[in-house]
C-alpha cells in the first residue's frame, strides 16, 4: 500500500518536473503571448483576434492580462524578464519603462520596415517616449494626459493657474474641493514632475545621467504642493487618493475641480449623468501666468521581448496591433487616446472626445518623465520624499529630495 | 562503557545526518549565498556592472534615513504587538486550559484567526476600516480615513496582528500550563494562597520556559512582519518595515547586492533578538528552576 502511494507521488513529481522542462513552445501555428494590462472593454482582445486572422495562420496572438496597477505590472514583468523567460513575446509597456528595459537588454530594438510602420503618423511626444539613445524600442500604441475638469454650473471660466484655482476653490466653501492624486505612488511623481516642468525645471539634465533640479523652480513647485495640500480646497483623503478615488469623489458631486485623465468623461456620463451635464474641461492649470502648463505623458507602447523565439513574427504582430484601425477601436471602446495624430481629426473620435483639441494642444507640449534606466528608483525617491504633501517644507525637502535622487542615480535606490 | 557511549554517539549523528544535511542545503546555502551577494554591486538591470565592492552596500544602508525609519517602525510594531499578545494570550490560555464544557469546541474556535491566511486577514481588516465600505466608522460614529495617517495606520496593523496571532501565543502558553502539576496547586490552596498568589508564585515560574518560547517565536515573527503591512499600506504613511524594504530592494528594484545586504541585516537583527532573549531570560530561567 505504502509502496503504491510512494510510486504515485514519485510519478506525479517527475511528470511535473518534466512538463516544466519540456518548454512547450513548438506549435504548428506559433502562439505569441502578449503581456498587457487587462482591458475591460475588450478592445485589446479584438485587436489580437483580428491581427491573428489577418496573419494567414502565420501566428496567433494570445493576450495575457497583467494587473491594473502599473507598479505591479512592472514587478511581474521584470521578474520574468530578468530570469530570461521565453514565454513573453510582446510586452505592453508603460512609457516610463523604455529606458530601463532597453538598457537591461530585455527588449529588441525596432529597425527597417516595421520601425517605419511603428513611427508612421505618430504624435511627437508619444514617439519620443519609445525612443532611448536615438533608437526606437517600441511601437507607440495609446497615450494619456491629464486635463482640468470643472463644474460649469459653479465656475464661469476655468482657472488658468494653480494659485487661481486654489483661491477660487476656497471661496466656494465646502463644495469647492479640488480632486487630485496624493497617494505615495507613481501619480504623485507625475504630479511633481508636471508642476516642475510647468515651472521650467526638470529632474535630470539633458544627458539623463545627472541631477538638475534647479533651486528656483523646485522650491516654487514644492511650495505650490504644500499650499494646495494644506488648503481647505484639498480633499481630506488626498494622501490616499489615486485617479480612481478622485473620479469617484468628483462623481459624488461634492467637488468642483479635478485634475485627471480623460477616462473620467465616459465614466461620468454613465455613473453621474447630472454632473456630466455640467462637466467642463480645460488644459491642466499652469503654474506661471501666461506660460502654458506641461503635463507628463502616459500611455502604452508595445515592445518585443529579447527572449522570444519568434522575434520577426512578434515585430509584425506588434505593428499590426498598433495600427490605426486598432487605435481607433481602443479609443472608441476603451477610451484610450490614440498616438496617431490624424485620428484626432476624425469625426467619430471627436464625438467620443469632444475635448480632442485641448488634448492635442496639451500633448504637443507634453513632457517626458526622466528617461533613464533608473527611472523606477528615481520615481520612488520622489514619491517617498514628498508624501504626504501636507507635510512638505520647501527648503528642507528640497535638500532631502536632491539627496534621495542622487542616491537613486547611484543605484543605491534604497534611498 | 566508553566504547558503548561513543558507538551510541555515532549512531545518534548518523540518525541526525539526513535532517542536518537537508537543513544545511535549504538554510545554510542561501544564507551564505546572500552574504556573498551582499558584497557585490549587482543590479539585474545592469548585469554588466557587477563588481566586488566589499562592505559598501552595508555603508549605504546604514547611512540611509529610510533604513532607520523602517527599523524604528518594525521595533514599534514588534514591541507593542508582542506585549499586548502576551497580556491577552494568558487569559485566553487559562480559559482554554480550564474550560470544562466543550473543551474541543472552545479550543478550535479560539484558533480560527490563526488558521486564516494572513493576506486574507489583512484584507478583511483593511475593508473593515475603509471609510466608504467599512463598518468600523459606522460602529464608532467617526469619519476617519484610518489608513491615511501614521498613528491610525499603525493601530490597524497592530490590531490585525494581535487578532491574528494571539491564538498562537495562547496555544504555546497553554502547553506551558499543562506543565504545572495539579498537586502543587492543590497544596498551595490548602496553604491558603489565593488565586493571584498561585498564579504569580507557582504557575508563572514553572511556565517560564514556555513563556520564553512563546515570546521569542512571536518576537522573531513580528520582527519580520511583511504581509499585513504590504496589503494594508504598502509601507506608506511611515509604516514601512525592514522586510518591506528588503522586498522593495530585491523585487522592485532588482538590486541583488543591496537587497542581500538588507536580508543579512535582518538576519543579524533576528540573531540579536534571540541572543538577548536566551541570555537575558535564560539566567532567570535556571534560577527559577533552582528555586523550585
Amino acid at each position: 500500500m505504502i509502496r503504491i502511494r510512494l510510486t504515485l507521488v514519485l510519478w506525479i513529481t517527475v511528470s511535473i518536473i518534466l512538463y516544466g522542462c519540456s518548454s512547450h513552445r513548438k506549435e504548428a501555428i506559433p502562439t505569441l503571448n502578449w503581456y498587457v494590462a487587462g482591458e475591460p472593454s475588450g478592445a485589446f482582445f479584438m485587436a489580437a483576434k483580428r491581427c491573428s486572422e489577418d496573419s494567414g495562420q502565420a501566428y496567433k496572438i494570445e493576450q495575457v492580462p497583467l494587473p491594473a496597477d502599473t507598479d505591479q505590472q512592472r514587478e511581474q514583468l521584470v521578474r520574468r524578464l530578468a530570469a530570461g523567460d521565453n514565454a513573453i513575446d510582446i510586452i505592453g509597456m508603460d512609457v516610463i519603462w523604455t529606458a530601463e528595459f532597453a538598457q537591461a537588454g530585455w527588449i529588441l530594438p525596432w529597425t527597417g520596415k516595421t520601425a517605419e510602420q511603428a513611427k508612421a503618423g505618430r504624435l511627437d511626444a508619444p514617439l519620443q517616449s519609445a525612443i532611448y539613445q536615438n533608437q526606437l524600442w517600441a511601437a507607440p500604441f495609446t497615450t494619456n494626459i491629464q486635463l482640468l475638469w470643472y463644474r460649469t454650473d459653479r465656475v464661469n471660466t476655468a482657472p488658468a493657474t494653480w494659485d487661481e484655482m486654489i483661491l477660487l476653490a476656497e471661496s466656494l466653501g465646502e463644495i469647492g474641493t479640488i480632486q487630485a492624486q496624493g497617494e505615495r505612488y507613481e501619480g504623485l511623481t507625475a504630479f511633481f514632475v508636471s508642476l516642475l516642468a510647468s515651472n521650467g525645471g526638470s529632474v535630470l539634465d539633458v544627458s539623463g545621467k545627472h541631477i538638475s533640479l534647479a533651486q528656483q523652480p523646485t522650491l516654487q513647485t514644492l511650495s505650490t504642493m504644500a499650499r494646495f495640500a494644506n488648503s481647505s480646497a484639498a480633499d481630506w483623503a488626498l494622501a490616499t487618493a489615486r485617479e480612481d478615488q478622485a473620479r469617484l469623489a468628483f462623481e459624488s458631486g461634492h467637488s468642483s475641480f479635478m485634475v485627471n485623465y480623460p477616462f473620467v468623461w465616459p465614466s461620468a456620463q454613465r455613473n453621474a449623468p447630472e454632473i456630466a451635464k455640467h462637466l467642463g474641461w480645460a488644459r491642466w492649470p499652469a503654474t506661471i501666468e501666461g506660460k502654458p502648463s506641461r503635463f507628463v505623458i502616459g500611455g502604452l507602447n508595445l515592445g518585443v521581448s529579447a527572449y522570444t523565439p519568434y522575434p520577426q513574427l512578434a515585430f509584425h504582430a506588434a505593428a499590426c496591433l498598433t495600427a490605426a484601425k486598432h487605435q481607433r477601436m481602443a479609443a472608441e471602446l476603451g477610451g484610450l487616446l490614440p498616438t496617431i495624430a490624424a485620428l484626432y481629426d476624425e469625426p467619430e473620435i471627436r464625438v467620443t472626445y469632444p475635448f480632442a483639441d485641448v488634448l492635442r494642444s496639451s500633448l504637443s507640449d507634453a513632457v517626458q518623465r526622466p528617461q533613464t534606466p533608473l527611472y523606477n528608483d528615481i520615481s520612488l525617491a520622489i514619491s517617498r520624499t514628498l508624501h504626504p504633501m501636507r507635510d512638505i517644507e520647501p527648503q528642507k525637502d528640497f535638500i532631502r529630495l536632491r539627496r534621495a535622487i542622487e542616491r537613486a542615480l547611484n543605484s543605491e535606490g534604497l534611498l | 562503557m566508553n566504547q558503548k557511549q561513543s558507538n551510541e554517539r555515532r549512531l545518534g549523528w548518523l540518525l541526525c545526518a539526513p535532517a542536518v544535511t537537508a537543513l544545511l542545503v535549504v538554510t545554510a546555502y542561501p544564507i551564505l549565498y546572500a552574504l556573498w551577494l551582499s558584497l557585490f554591486r549587482y543590479d539585474l538591470r545592469f548585469p554588466d556592472q557587477r563588481a566586488f565592492i566589499g562592505l559598501d552596500n552595508y555603508v549605504s544602508i546604514l547611512t540611509s534615513e529610510v533604513w532607520w525609519h523602517a527599523l524604528g517602525n518594525t521595533l514599534i510594531l514588534t514591541i507593542i504587538s508582542v506585549s499586548l499578545e502576551l497580556l491577552l494570550g494568558f487569559p485566553l490560555a487559562l480559559i482554554m486550559h480550564h474550560t470544562l464544557f466543550w473543551r474541543r469546541a472552545v479550543r478550535a474556535t479560539t484558533l480560527i484567526p490563526y488558521a486564516i491566511i494572513t493576506v486574507v486577514a489583512a484584507l478583511a481588516w483593511k475593508f473593515a476600516f475603509d471609510p466608504t465600505i467599512g463598518f468600523v466608522n459606522a460602529l464608532l460614529g467617526t469619519e476617519q480615513a484610518w489608513l491615511t495617517q501614521r498613528w491610525s495606520a499603525f493601530l490597524v496593523i497592530i490590531l490585525t496582528e494581535i487578532w491574528k496571532t494571539t491564538p498562537f501565543m495562547a496555544l504555546l502558553l497553554m502547553a506551558g500550563l499543562t506543565l504545572v502539576p495539579h498537586d502543587l496547586i492543590q497544596a498551595a490552596r490548602v496553604d491558603g494562597a489565593n488565586a493571584w498568589q498561585r498564579f504569580i508564585k507557582i504557575i508563572v515560574p514553572i511556565m517560564k520556559p514556555a513563556i520564553l518560547v512563546a515570546v521569542l517565536f512571536r518576537t522573531l515573527d513580528a520582527f519580520r512582519i511583511f504581509d499585513t503591512v504590504f496589503i494594508q499600506t504598502r509601507g506608506a504613511q511611515g509604516t514601512e518595515t525592514v522586510s518591506l524594504l528588503g522586498y522593495n530592494t530585491f523585487i522592485v528594484s532588482l538590486n541583488l547586492g543591496l537587497g542581500s545586504a538588507v536580508s543579512v541585516l535582518i538576519f543579524i537583527g533576528v540573531l540579536i533578538i534571540s541572543v538577548l532573549f536566551i541570555k537575558g531570560f535564560g539566567a532567570s530561567l535556571t534560577k527559577g528552576g533552582n528555586a523550585e
